[in-house]
């Protein structure tokens, strides 16, 4: 467990990076950090392994404040994975991978598994893949090797840096498949700094949008999309991505968007749906019954409230009420 | 013809003079070279770190490079008087800036993001320069190596004007008389030196090169 308390980075010329920004990352989750170039995200990530230093508040993991920890032992058990992807040149891949494990101490033969093992894990066969050099690989396949020599060490947490935004989109969907399903696999604390809001929402188990060095809404991916906290928020994820996360039916049922019921409205004649009616279906009953208003039930058949034509149809486009 | 037995005539005449000559030249090169390089190479790797000053080091080496080289032996007789040492220190001075500006490139140049990526999994600075940076920047030392062992083995002919010796005598008195075969004598061997010292330096470069960055 990573948890950040009030922690502020000022740089030297005066920026304030991060200001006053507290938040705790659980063991096992996925945390992505996102927002606009410049929000902190990065410097957020880079204070947790001390490539940056804090100017004030307290960054605990496991509750051991890292301000007392030595940097290089710090770093040898988080895993770091870089956009650069940064593999040396000049050695193998097994000697890439290995590195950690050999900064660390372990005998030959358990490192020597270890690459194996994880070649195996990321689907690049040890026997071919071992011997060759980085270059000698496309860009996928050595962002592949990144994140496991970031594994190598058995770290339990892992930092990743915009790691698959240099790769072309198909080697990118392929590696955030494949960690995703690594994560279920291995229950690493990640903690992954993007811009691309496609990817967070992809990946994450919690979403942590920045603005300005202070945190806009800390929320799973799907309550971000369906509540987020203000405006930023909203326009950061884009009309776009709402409107879909509408149209692809998550939750978005009728007693989800319906009005309240006027006391003294007479509801006998009037035409009905259940409140479990996805709002796609309320709309073609709508379109069937040729009718403006449409009465919501609940399970035992009691009126509980209203849709109605307008407001269905802006929530259909994934407009807002400010829009009226 | 003719003129080709003299050149022989001169070569078999003078033997004891040329092969003397050529030790000395040698010596004087190699004995520069490897003095320079003592310096230039940690002095590169120091600046590397101190990218404010660098500029400054490297400018002083520039500076000394343009002065003119027989300048530079007439400049240096008053101070250290006539002989090899004089011969060497110019020879040194000239020498530095291949060497000190190439391995200034070679490490600053190293990718920031394999540093980055060392440092993060928790390499030592140490340990970030000898298994990441001198391995990748290896190939532009030598390269300046082997540019400041070619200059220094041409200028090493001057040496014969501080009273240093080298295959500068040679060509000296072929000059003083009107000897072209004994110029030649001379100039060859230097020609000759310089080819051989860059090829077998040219085959250290390849060795040096770190087999993944050459693909």
């Amino acid at each position: 467990m990573i948890t950040f308390n009030n922690v502020t980075k000022t740089f030297e010329d005066g920026t304030k990076a991060v200001d006053n920004v507290s938040f705790t990352v659980n063991e096992g989750n996925l945390v992505t950090l996102i927002g606009p170039s410049g929000c902190g995200k990065t410097t957020t990530m880079k204070m947790i392994n001390k490539l940056i230093s804090i100017t004030s508040g307290k960054i605990t993991i496991n509750g051991n404040d890292i301000a007392h920890e030595d940097d290089v032992e710090l770093r040898r058990n988080i895993g770091y994975v870089i956009q650069r992807i940064g593999l040396l040149p000049h050695m193998t891949i097994e000697d890439n991978v290995a590195l950690v494990p050999k900064l660390k101490g372990w005998k030959k033969s358990e490192y020597l598994k270890k690459v194996d093992d994880l070649l195996d894990m990321v689907g690049l066969e040890p026997n071919i893949y071992k011997k060759r050099y980085p270059l000698e690989l496309s860009g996928g396949q050595q962002q592949r090797i990144g994140v496991i020599r970031a594994l190598a060490g058995e770290p339990p947490i892992i930092l990743m840096d915009e790691p698959f935004s240099a790769l072309d989109p198909i080697s990118r969907e392929q590696l955030q498949d494949e960690l995703k399903l690594l994560q279920k696999n291995i229950h690493k604390t990640i903690v992954f700094v993007t811009h691309d809001m496609d990817e967070a929402l992809k990946i994450a188990d919690e979403i942590v949008v920045m603005k300005e060095g202070g945190i806009e809404q800390i929320a799973t991916p799907s309550q971000l999309l369906q509540h987020p906290a203000n405006n930023f928020v909203e326009s950061f994820i884009g009309e776009d991505r709402a409107k879909r996360a509408i149209v692809s039916g998550e939750t978005r049922k009728a007693n989800a968007i319906m009005q309240q019921l006027p006391s003294t409205l007479e509801t006998s004649n009037m035409h009905v749906v259940t409140q479990d009616t996805a709002i796609q279906e309320v709309a073609r009953v709508m379109l069937l019954k040729n009718t403006d208003t449409i009465i919501v039930t609940n399970s035992t058949g009691a009126p509980t409230g209203l849709i109605e034509k307008n407001q269905l149809l802006q929530e259909l486009a994934g407009i807002k009420e400010e829009v009226q | 013809m003719e003129a080709f037995q003299v050149f022989l005539d001169t070569i078999l005449t003078r033997q004891d003079l040329i092969l003397k000559s050529t030790l000395e030249h040698l010596y004087l090169s190699f004995l520069a070279i490897l003095i320079a390089v003592g310096i230039s190479l940690p002095l590169g790797i120091y600046i590397s770190k101190k990218r404010k000053v660098a500029e400054f080091y490297i400018g002083i080496t520039a500076v000394l490079q343009t002065i003119p080289s027989l300048a530079l032996f007439g400049f240096l007789v008053p101070v250290l008087g006539i002989g090899a040492v004089t011969a060497l220190v110019a020879l040194i001075i000239y020498a530095l800036l291949p060497i000190l500006r190439n391995t200034y490139t070679g490490i600053t140049g190293v990718d920031e993001g394999i540093i980055e990526a060392g440092e993060g999994m928790g390499m030592t600075k140490r340990q970030i320069l000898w298994k990441i940076q001198l391995p990748l920047s290896l190939p532009f030392m030598m390269a300046g190596i082997r540019t400041a062992t070619v200059l220094t083995v041409g200028v090493a002919t001057l040496a014969t004007f501080v009273g240093a010796g080298g295959l500068g005598d040679v060509i000296w008195r072929g000059l003083q008389s009107w000897n072209n075969s004994l110029v030649l004598a001379g100039a060859i061997p230097v020609a000759l030196m310089a080819l051989l010292f860059d090829y077998i330096l040219k085959l250290v470069e390849k060795k040096v090169t770190p087999k993944g960055i050459n693909l």
